[in-house]
């Protein structure tokens, strides 16, 4: 077998060659729908042209391609909306998108490119709290902006970032309280073991202990792990009556936990879920019947009552399919394209990072999950709903706030940040000051 | 009492996923020396079979839609032997007694086999079955020839040549030409890559109670699979001629040959059982976890540690040790150990390490310790294969 000829090398060869002519031929064109006209040495903010570029980077590839594509498409959607009403400031906007593999390393490196090669005057990116992390350095060494749109576990500030999702006071707290007022006082913590369920039920467990309620066991499953049984054992053992279960999973596990808790007979009127990681999308892919009569808790869900959102869920349907669903993460994207296109309204010029970053601040928007309006600490006040899953797998919101909530950048139950608080319109305040 | 009969039922319902998963791979890398990082894709194919049959049952209506699962088993087996048959066929045959050639093919074949779930569509097919009767088209291309009057021996030898490269640019000219006309039907991706969803029938639903807990009626349906399993692979293998064979070539493969045994057939009969049998792990995964392209990664691990502490080539060993694996990781992993500990009054300390390895991913740190502790001892597993087994 290994005796190759030379006839058969040639032939080999040249099948070779004229297959990936062909693949040229035939492949579609690369998504990034960039023209470079950046001139040599020119820098970001001396550009002028007809366009403003923006940058787009999530992971199109990898494991959490499948999260972080439907997150671009309704950044995409807002793009587009805005382009037809007119551009920003007469400009149209040209979005230049960036994969960033789900691998931390590549998101540094194309935020990098983004902003040098590219000049871009923003970024719209990341999901996992690791990949924000990994660019977080990049932003502030080169002082320019990111648009961050995940609900996320907090203890942080950058003067670069503006987060666009839920700060744990806006998502884990209000959902705490809510438990403890109306599903009971003892609590078991389950997540995936990583840092986000980590931080977030420190934040729960400092809360309980405030509040009176009682943490009786917590555990982690690896990242992908499906052997719930251990879990369930435990659960069974220091909630024998039933309980609360507050659930940080996150990804494969989440369906195996609950496919297992229902085999288990631990039923959502006993033993009620409270998830943080599971929307609209997740729930179609676990399966409603698994899930229904469990709650989630976040800033939006598709069946909230807006006129705003009624449009959005209409237009998003139109552009990418009917039976597509919008969920929180979607709709924070949606809606920071927006709330930077007023920013950049407002300071005049969009290269002015500066005066970007201060326009932003105070920027009220009416998004589909209800007005939200930014804060000098760079998150949103933002609404805060809990839904019970139905059996179409949309949830019914049963309880909300009465209207947006005040981000708290550093949380007020764990010890270490209690009493401080985030500033970027005061230059003597910042990043943390106290109280 | 009942907590001790509860936690072994625990430990064995977490050992039969094990044991299941690692049937299978204990056939193909233990019989035959394969290793198969591929497996785990195999088991995902019979996990999304599964999928399939459920929707077509579906649409049947109640009684047959309750049914599915049973149905489900007999032919994600077909389906994964199928593909396990046309893997050895086509890549693994070339590389036996290279385990590091066929680790990378493998691996290779595993990342191709989850980007195929992910992007398959019918343009796909299309050219798929296009570059399987690859044959047909050269005969047929011969054909046209002789009409012609060209058939002369050197056209025959350069049609011969030229069949794999020629097939190779047709089937993917046609998945570009049939993805090009942009037809929804025809370009629609069949999964994607999201997770999808496979419900277990009713009646696989709850469970029986007993006293406070439940016992999964999944669970117990997994194990008695698993004994079916198990029973058949053992008839199989010590009492039918085929297993004979089996049996001969993995003891001597030159003396078997010489005797007139078909090893080239016995090979591919052999491997095309070992993923079948994956498939049938793959049905089994749906009632307990996801079900998407990266199904198989979560499982090959698991699988690999029971063959390896099982002992390579015994199907004693590796009922042994993933029964073993699955009640240390349940007793650890729960904190049975803690109660017992608490109640016994043992010195502090012993406590507190029970009480550290007391989470799921702590357990498995412990069970891994354990398992390298284990090896150093017995290196070959727990039953090492004796005398003279033959090289593969």
């Amino acid at each position: 077998m290994s005796n190759l000829g030379r006839r058969k090398f040639i032939l080999y060869s040249s099948a070779a060659l004229g297959s990936s002519i062909l693949l040229k031929a035939c492949g579609t064109p690369p998504e990034t729908t960039e023209e470079t006209t950046t001139e040599e040495g020119s820098t970001p903010a001396a550009e002028g042209g007809d366009t403003i570029k923006v940058g787009i980077l999530h992971s199109l590839s990898g494991t959490m391609a499948i999260s972080e594509t439907t997150v671009v498409e309704a950044e995409k959607l807002a793009i587009k909306e805005i382009n037809a009403m007119g551009g920003v400031n007469g400009k149209q906007i040209e979005a230049i998108v960036e994969d960033g593999a789900s691998d931390w390393d590549v998101f540094k490196e194309k935020a990098e490119k983004l902003i040098d090669q590219d000049g871009v005057a923003v970024v719209f990116g990341c999901w996992t709290s690791a990949s924000r992390k990994a660019v977080k350095d990049v932003f502030e060494s080169k002082d320019h902006i990111l648009f961050y749109p995940l609900q996320y576990e907090g203890q942080e500030c950058s003067k670069n970032i503006f987060y666009t999702g839920a700060a744990p006071n806006q998502q884990i707290e209000p959902a705490v309280d809510w438990l403890l007022e109306n599903k009971g006082t003892d609590f078991f913590l389950v997540g995936s073991d990583y840092v986000f369920p980590r931080t977030a039920n420190t934040i729960i467990k400092a809360q309980l202990d405030a509040k009176g309620g009682t943490t009786v066991g917590e555990d982690y499953l690896p990242l992908g792990n499906t052997e719930v049984t251990p879990i369930i054992a435990k659960i069974q053992a220091a909630l024998p009556d039933g309980g609360v279960i507050f659930n940080s999973l996150n990804g494969d596990s989440n369906v195996a936990f609950f496919k297992q808790i229902a085999d288990a007979g631990l039923t959502p009127d006993k033993y009620p879920v409270m998830s943080v990681s599971i929307a609209e999308e997740e729930v179609r892919q676990i399966g409603p019947e698994y899930l229904k009569g469990h709650y989630a808790s976040w800033n939006y869900f598709q069946t909230v009552e807006t006129p705003e959102n009624e449009k959005w869920v209409a237009d998003f349907k139109a552009e990418y399919g009917e039976d597509r669903v919008t969920n929180d993460p979607m709709e924070a994207a949606y809606m920071m394209v927006y709330l930077w296109k007023q920013a950049v309204e407002q300071a005049g010029d969009a290269y002015d990072l500066e005066g970007v970053r201060n326009a932003a601040i105070g920027q009220e928007f009416a998004a589909p999950e209800g007005l939200v309006t930014m804060n000098a600490n760079h998150h949103l006040s933002k609404t805060v709903r809990i839904g019970e899953v139905r059996e179409d797998g949309l949830f019914d919101i049963v309880w909300s706030t009465d209207g947006p909530i005040a981000p708290q950048a550093w949380n007020q139950y764990v010890e270490a940040t209690k009493g401080y608080a985030c500033d970027w319109s005061d230059p003597a305040k910042g990043e943390k000051y106290e109280i | 009492m009942t907590e001790l009969l509860i936690g072994i039922f625990n430990g064995v319902s977490i050992g039969s996923v094990l044991l299941l998963s690692a049937l299978g791979l204990a056939i193909v890398f233990g019989l035959m020396g394969v290793i198969n990082l591929a497996h785990g894709e195999l088991m995902m194919l019979g996990a999304y079979t599964t999928f399939v049959v459920q929707n077509v049952f579906r649409s049947f209506g109640e009684p047959w839609f309750n049914l599915y699962i049973l149905f489900a088993i007999p032919i994600a087996f077909l389906v994964t032997a199928a593909v396990g048959f046309g893997l050895e066929r086509g890549v693994i045959r070339f590389l036996y007694g290279r385990p590091l050639e066929t680790l990378l093919a493998t691996w290779g074949v595993s990342l191709i086999l989850q980007q195929f779930v992910r992007s398959v569509n019918w343009a796909i097919i299309f050219g798929v079955i296009l570059f399987l009767f690859k044959d047909v088209l050269r005969w047929v291309f011969l054909k046209l020839l002789a009409i012609a009057s060209l058939d002369k021996p050197s056209v025959r030898n350069w049609g011969q040549k030229l069949t794999i490269p020629v097939a190779t640019v047709l089937s993917l000219g046609l998945i570009f030409a049939v993805n090009a006309t942009k037809n929804e039907f025809l370009t629609k991706a069949w999964f994607s890559a999201r997770n999808v969803d496979v419900t277990a029938p009713g009646w696989l639903q709850g469970g029986v109670s007993f006293g406070t807990v439940q016992l999964p009626y999944s669970r117990i349906f997994i194990i008695v699979l698993t004994l079916i399993c198990l029973a058949g692979m053992y008839w199989f293998i010590n009492k039918s001629n085929w297993g004979l064979r089996i049996r001969s070539v993995t003891q001597n493969r030159e003396m078997s040959s010489c005797l007139g045994i078909p090893t080239a057939k016995v090979d591919a009969l052999t491997f095309a059982l070992g993923s079948g049998l994956a498939g049938i792990a793959g049905v089994a995964i749906t009632l307990l976890g996801s079900v998407g392209p990266n199904t198989g990664q979560n499982y090959i691990v698991d699988a690999f540690m029971v063959v390896v502490v099982g002992g390579v080539g015994n199907l004693l060993g590796t009922i042994l040790a993933a029964l073993g694996i699955g009640v240390v990781n349940y007793l650890v992993g729960s904190g049975t150990f803690v109660t017992l500990f608490t109640s016994m009054q043992v010195p502090q300390f012993l406590l507190d390490i029970a009480t550290f390895f007391a989470t799921t991913s702590m357990a498995k740190v412990m069970s891994f310790a354990i398992i390298i502790a284990f090896l150093q001892f017995r290196p070959a597993g727990l039953f090492p294969p004796k005398g003279r087994t033959a090289e593969l």
